[in-house]
């Protein structure tokens, strides 16, 4: 395997890790508007409020590691994605500045909750319109975009942006079941059920409208013999949607949250499908896009070294705030 | 009408500077709360505790601005100046790597048992923790520091065929030439930034009632880091611009307001530098004094702008003054160092009313500082991003001016409330008694009660 392709991995682990952690904490501002009560919210907000700082870390990781590892890859994206990606980085200040902010003064908690719902929808909403249009594919001119700034901006990047909100929202609402009790956990059971089945719709439709996108799409995933490697994961979708259903019909604390990780992980997998071997559809690949071996080589020592260690104390927070969380468990 | 690029240069200097705040407060601050914990394990007594308690939760607020401001530098690099991205990419892109898997999750991962955890793993592994907070915000500046030297002494490269940097030589990228100082520097600025803050809130409440302990101990406390870090700051200062001189001595030249090359330099004071007619009309001036500062024999030849090529000299307009507001309230600072000494010797430390309130007056000198001095190096770097081989002019992303001009509307606004809020809920944490503060003796009660169990298990 080469140290290009070594990278990719890397690098898709950490979206993955960013999309499901910070996706549950975003979920829960997603699910914030259908929390009536503060007493409710306060419980909401401190289930998340010691790991969502480290959660998002997972994003500048996926951010400095695209910078270093595929500058090109970088230079060409970010640029295509200005307006969505500084429209989501304006939601994730207000959400994230609401998690102290909203206990500072007893008159404004209101005010911080919207603002924790705003940032929540508008940083999600717009990580899936990037996401679409990152799809869509980025024309190229020589190493830069060559596009408008309203690139972006299409029915199918609106409609993944919709449909990453109903996903955290389904991320959020089963990791509230699993962290609360009584008549939280009820009310977060029947949102779950909505989020889910929104989210199963989006699923089904995105993945029959990304194919038709490019032909290559197509080709990847219905030619002959492909289509056969490809079958099992529309099949595990089909499998882990039964056990997603029952364990939220069941009211099982862990498993719906853990079932819809695993759709995450098939639709992830779906999406590098897709894309694969290219880094930005349609035409830049990991190999053209990868900084020289000497770049890639350093940082995957440091790779090496410090991932092992940080998923150690990462999991000991986890352990360390793991259970139910109590109404008092909160420093303000 | 603005083009595209000078929108995206306000915007970058307009959210790094906003950005840059929070570090330099967090960074002293986290070293200070480890401190604090550690003094409380150590001597038990409660007024650590409490003054522990009482920054925990300033510092919970301002690493959440730091956190959020923080993140849209990390991809700021990409959406605005897409081209410097590609080129330097494979040299600053695997120290930023460094920086956030040694520095970024150490931060975030310990943060949550430093604010939420004391109750839930035991005093000694809180304190862990919050050495690790503290170690975190460490790396940050060392890693963060060596990218941004290398853009300006930048070492151990060579340019391959698409015009990309390519890593050479890892030691020599990240100690490279003025590294080491700019590390000392900006360290021991987070590190007064800190001081002085802390030292103002304990004045505040000093001037309401000069028994109150923990205001005495955290004023006791900022000023002999004052009275130690501040004069150790000029030397490492004047260090920094002797390295300066050495590899940017155009920088130098702007800093001085020095446009014709002379003889024993004069020490110009203050002046009226002017650009496009490139002379100073000097108001107040040392004669020679500007020699021996620089190269330590008054006699010596100072390069003067003019002498440089027209295309590579920074704008003295504006680098000329923000050194000069760097450098007087670091030597403000000195002068309340020593005058802390004096009193305390004195034996008027907590008594002297009008030292407390220039305490007070003295508290955001340190952010003051921190972004003149930033200014001065960023602006003195000009007019290229990686000084000397690429020019700032070609570092731009190909986006519109309207898309750029939108997000920088949108960043002020946004930044100025959201920040200004934050800023408003610190200094309402200001304004209560630290030894009244409710919240944290009830800590101590609880914590009590917790530890009992903890030790049984």
């Amino acid at each position: 395997m080469s140290i290009e392709l070594i990278w990719a991995i890397i690098l898709s682990f950490a979206i993955f890790a960013y999309v499901v952690l910070d996706g549950f904490d975003l979920g829960i501002g997603i699910n914030y508007p259908f929390i009536g009560s503060k007493w409710e919210r306060d419980i909401a907000m401190n289930t998340v409020a010691p790991v969502w700082d480290g959660n998002e870390t997972w994003l500048i990781l996926g951010g400095g590691g695209l910078f270093a590892a595929f500058p090109l890859a970088y230079s060409v994206v970010l640029p295509a994605l200005y307006v969505p990606l500084t429209a989501m980085l304006i939601g994730l200040i207000l959400r994230g500045v609401a998690f102290e902010f909203r206990w500072k003064d007893k008159s404004k908690t209101q005010i911080w909750d919207k603002a924790f719902i705003i940032g929540s929808i508008g940083a999600t909403f717009f990580q899936g319109v990037a996401l679409g249009a990152f799809i869509q594919g980025i024309p190229m001119e020589g190493r830069a975009f060559n596009g408008d700034w309203w690139h972006w901006l299409s029915p199918f990047s609106i409609f993944t942006g919709i449909a990453l909100v109903f996903g955290y929202g389904l991320l959020g609402s089963t990791w509230l079941i699993y962290k609360t009790e009584n008549k939280t956990k009820r009310h977060m059971q029947m949102l779950g059920k909505r989020f889910f089945i929104l989210t199963l719709i989006m699923i089904l439709i995105v993945s029959l409208w990304t194919p038709y996108l490019h032909p290559e799409y197509f080709e990847k995933w219905f030619s002959y013999p492909r289509i056969l490697y490809v079958l099992p994961v529309p099949l595990l979708v089909a499998i882990s949607t039964v056990c997603c259903f029952r364990a939220l019909i069941k009211n099982n604390d862990l498993q719906p949250f853990v079932w819809s990780i695993i759709l995450f992980l098939l639709s992830f997998i779906g999406l590098m499908i897709s894309i694969y071997p290219n880094i930005v559809p349609p035409s830049l690949d990991i190999w053209q896009a990868a900084a020289p071996k000497k770049s890639l080589q350093f940082l995957l020592v440091g790779v090496l070294i410090f991932m092992p260690i940080i998923l150690v104390y990462t999991s000991f927070t986890y352990w360390v705030f793991r259970g139910k969380t109590k109404p008092d468990e909160s420093y303000h | 009408m603005f083009e595209a690029i000078d929108l995206a240069r306000f915007q970058f200097a307009f959210v790094v500077s906003f950005h840059i705040i929070f570090p330099a407060f967090t960074i002293g601050l986290a070293s200070y709360l480890a401190v604090l914990e550690g003094l409380w394990l150590w001597k038990k007594e409660d007024r650590y505790l409490n003054i522990f308690n009482y920054w925990l939760k300033i510092f919970a607020i301002a690493f959440g601005m730091g956190v959020v401001s923080g993140i849209v530098m990390s991809y700021q690099f990409g959406t605005n100046w897409s081209v410097f991205s590609d080129k330097t990419g494979p040299v600053l892109g695997p120290l930023m790597g460094y920086e956030v898997l040694s520095a970024f999750f150490l931060e975030a991962g310990f943060l949550g048992i430093m604010l939420f955890g004391m109750n839930k793993v035991g005093k000694q592994l809180h304190f862990f923790a919050t050495l690790m907070v503290a170690f975190g915000t460490f790396f940050s500046a060392f890693w963060i520091l060596s990218v941004n030297s290398w853009m300006h002494t930048p070492a151990g490269f060579s340019i391959n065929e698409v015009g990309q940097f390519v890593p050479e030589d890892w030691i020599q990228i990240i100690f490279n030439p003025s590294f080491p100082y700019r590390l000392v520097h900006m360290l021991m600025a987070a590190y007064l930034t800190t001081a002085f803050v802390v030292g103002a809130v304990g004045a505040w409440h000093l001037l309401k009632n000069n028994k109150n302990l923990c205001a005495r101990t955290m004023l006791s406390m900022a000023m002999w880091m004052a009275a130690i870090v501040a004069p150790l700051q000029l030397v490492a200062g004047d260090m920094h611009g002797l390295n300066t001189l050495e590899y940017q001595p155009a920088k130098i030249a702007a800093m001085e307001g020095h446009y014709e090359t002379k003889k024993g330099a004069p020490l110009i004071l203050f002046g009226i530098p002017d650009d496009d007619a490139m002379e100073i009309n000097s108001i107040v001036e040392i004669p020679k004094l500007g020699s021996m500062i620089l190269k330590h024999d008054f006699d010596a030849e100072i390069k003067g702008l003019r002498d440089f090529p027209a295309d590579e000299i920074p704008p003295a307009e504006i680098i000329f003054w923000s050194f000069r507001i760097m450098v007087g309230i670091g030597m403000a600072m000195i002068a309340l160092g020593l005058w802390s000494l004096f009193l305390r010797f004195k034996n008027l430390f907590y008594s002297t009313r009008l030292f407390h309130q220039i305490c007070l007056l003295m508290g955001p000198a340190g952010f003051i500082a921190v972004i003149a001095g930033w200014v001065t190096t960023e602006v003195g770097r000009q007019p290229f991003t990686v000084y000397g081989v690429l020019r700032t002019v070609d570092s731009v992303s190909p986006i519109d001016a309207p898309a750029v001009a939108t997000s920088l509307l949108v960043f002020i606004v946004i930044y100025f409330l959201v920040f200004g809020a934050g800023t408003y809920y610190i200094f309402k944490q200001f304004s209560i008694n630290p030894e009244q503060d409710k919240d944290a003796t009830k800590k101590v009660g609880s914590l009590g009660v917790s530890l009992k169990l903890f030790d049984k298990a």
